[in-house]
């Protein structure tokens, strides 16, 4: 190594205003326009493209399925505003809607996911760990179960209906849980530990409420708390679309601060980051994200967990991708509900799907980390 | 080297010509502990292109005095300024584009490659939209070019040394393009060799480019060679500080240290050499 620094002299030689510098770095090509400027990732950006193109298929293909189906040319070319009044109605009007809350709702996910993972610098985070997907089915399960008996705090719930109830439950759990696991900074593992507890108790609750409802409640509470896409329309599209519009752009400026973080709480302080103020804002991003796709679809798990890190493995990087994410978390739930209905039959929730999915692949997770640990 | 930070901090008012980095009266402590600055608070000044080595003995606060420098610490009384100015009183972002620290364990993101690592060093002075401007690219070149590392700009951290680590820890910094340095025990875990490498590295960039550096040290023979300035803390306190022949003599190593020694010039540079004096083997 002594040798190597004698040959890098002349790099280095001192001329004032000319200095000899080398003018690329290798594995870092500039993507430049006036003061915008960014490094050009092949491998990401291939990966948005596809996923962007398999997302329209599988949605494409999702829409034509149904008791009047429709070739999926033809759905392709009532999106791009062809096709006959009949097909236009029942695409736009009767199938979309479902497809599309599916592909916001998983995108939401996946960028909650892949936010939390980031600023936990853990895989085996997610939302869920946050407290979010359980508060929320708390606070669904009040409405449905105790709604005109129970006192004046589930009347107040009830009053806002089933998706704003359930989206004031997970964020007050998320609130929660940071309120316990503060102190003195935000600790990842003291997070987790926290969240898990909370999540604990929540699903308790959840049961206990199961426990005292009517069959017919029952019934209504079990289909919201596995997560399903059946008879979404446009008013469940479009809150998440708005509050995805509203926080993805926030978030993208953001996790630009996790170059710094990934480094650590010192490194990241000695490069001018505001350590806690950055991840509380983020992990806030995240709970807003996943609170809102609950309160569209009911809980979907696993999406936030197992995307990020599917993202990450196919975009490459050091950190799970955001838009790449979102992609995913797309392309997963889409199809996911296509899989639930075509193959599995009748009304299958996609939150089945997800978790017969999401299961195995979380005990990989814990399986490679274990022997990563004690190797 | 003052082309990095033009935009950067104003030199207001400087309290002392020269001096850099100023601690008045800094008292810290974790808890109820004051580890550093005991009853009086600790006053140290850095003077411009100088190479300070912080030294003592284990759980003597050399850490916790460059952290407190660093802006890592908050010292409960008393404060750092930073060319006369309060460090709490300058946005953290702006500080960072005059003053870089390299903490004693930093940590790597998994499967991270050289080039993405310095890059990082960029951060003070990019923003969400301009994240490799013209300018960054041509300091992380350099900054790899500099240490040696540019063959290895596409390998991922792991497949690195230690030495070779360390030197690309040290790139980040350089690509920070700061012109004080922080060192947090930069040789542990290094071997001889390597140690030697790295500080001559940082004598390098103080001399040929006019950085200030202080840096904890525990070896003192290489404290006492690659640095001009010594300070010796004891308790939280300095004990002695000056050049390397005032600060490394038998009494401070047996004050200090309690370390019965005897104090020779050493046999290539003719700083101080500090050579032990042990009870059984004499």
């Amino acid at each position: 190594m002594t040798t190597e620094t004698d040959t890098t002299e002349t790099g280095t030689t001192e001329t004032g205003a000319g200095t000899r510098v080398p003018d690329a770095v290798a594995g870092r090509r500039p993507l430049r326009a006036g003061p915008v400027s960014a490094v050009w990732r092949p491998r990401g950006a291939a990966v948005v493209l596809v996923g962007a193109a398999v997302l329209v298929l599988v949605g494409a293909v999702s829409i034509g399925r149904g008791d009047y189906p429709i070739a999926v040319g033809d759905v392709l070319r009532v999106l791009f505003g062809g096709g006959s009044r009949s097909e236009t109605f029942v695409v736009t009007e009767l199938r979309l809607p479902r497809v599309l809350t599916g592909a916001l709702v998983g995108a939401a996910l996946g960028i909650a996911g892949a936010i939390t993972q980031g600023v936990a610098r853990n895989p085996l985070t997610s939302p869920d760990v946050l407290g979010v997907t359980d508060g929320a089915g708390v606070a669904a399960l009040l409405v449905l179960v105790l709604a005109g008996t129970g006192g004046s705090a589930v009347g107040l719930l009830a009053a806002l209906g089933l998706p704003l109830a359930a989206l004031v439950g997970g964020l007050l759990a998320a609130a929660l849980v940071v309120v316990l696991a503060y102190r003195q900074g935000l600790d990842a593992f003291r997070f987790i530990l926290v969240g898990l507890g909370i999540s604990v108790a929540l699903v308790s609750v959840t049961s206990w409420l199961l426990v005292i409802a009517n069959v017919q409640q029952a019934g209504l509470a079990l289909v919201w708390l596995r997560g399903s896409l059946n008879a979404r329309g446009w008013e469940h599209v479009l809150p998440v679309a708005v509050v995805l519009v509203l926080v993805v752009p926030v978030t993208i400026a953001l996790t630009f601060r996790l170059d710094a973080l990934d480094l650590g709480d010192d490194t990241a302080r000695g490069l001018g980051v505001r350590v806690d103020r950055t991840r509380i804002s983020l992990l806030g991003l995240a709970v807003v994200l996943a609170a809102s796709a609950t309160a569209a679809a009911g809980p979907i798990r696993f999406v936030a967990l197992v995307v990020p890190q599917v993202s990450l493995r196919l975009a490459g990087g050091s950190r799970p991708p955001l838009i790449a994410s979102a992609i995913a978390g797309a392309v997963l739930v889409v199809a996911g509900d296509l899989l639930a209905r075509t193959v599995l039959g009748g009304e299958v929730p996609v939150g089945v799907v997800t978790v017969v999915l999401g299961a195995p692949y979380l005990l990989f997770l814990l399986v490679r980390r274990t022997r990563k640990d004690s190797a | 080297m003052s082309a990095h930070t033009e935009d950067a901090v104003e030199h207001e008012a400087t309290t002392d010509a020269g001096t850099r980095l100023r601690a008045e009266g800094v008292r810290v402590g974790y808890g109820d502990t004051v580890v550093v600055g005991g009853t009086e608070g600790l006053d140290l000044d850095v003077v411009e292109g100088t190479v300070t080595a912080v030294i003592g003995p284990n759980g003597c606060g050399k850490s916790t005095l460059l952290r407190t420098l660093a802006r890592l610490l908050t010292p409960r009384h008393g404060h750092v300024l930073l060319d006369g100015r309060r460090l709490d009183a300058v946005p953290s972002r702006e500080v960072a584009t005059v003053l870089g620290v390299l903490p004693q364990d930093p940590t790597a993101p998994e499967g991270i490659t050289v080039a993405d690592l310095v890059a990082r060093g960029r951060h003070p002075h990019q923003r969400w939209f301009r994240q490799w401007s013209a300018e960054d690219e041509e300091a992380v070149a350099e900054a790899l070019e500099w240490t040696g590392m540019a063959g290895f700009a596409e390998r991922t951290l792991d497949t690195l040394s230690g030495g070779q680590r360390q030197r690309v820890w040290i790139s980040m910094a350089l690509a920070q393009g700061t012109d004080v340095l922080l060192l947090d025990e930069p040789t542990t875990f290094l071997d001889l060799a390597h140690q030697v490498d790295v500080l001559e590295l940082v004598a390098r960039l103080n001399r040929e480019r006019g950085r200030t550096v202080v840096m904890v040290l525990h070896d003192l023979n290489l404290a006492a060679r690659y640095a001009e300035r010594l300070v010796a803390l004891h308790r939280g306190e300095i004990a002695v500080e000056g050049t390397p022949h005032e600060v490394l003599t038998e009494d401070t190593v047996r004050d200090v240290f309690g370390l019965e020694a005897r104090v020779v010039p050493d046999p290539v540079a003719g700083t101080p050499m500090v050579v032990p004096i042990g009870r059984y083997v004499t």
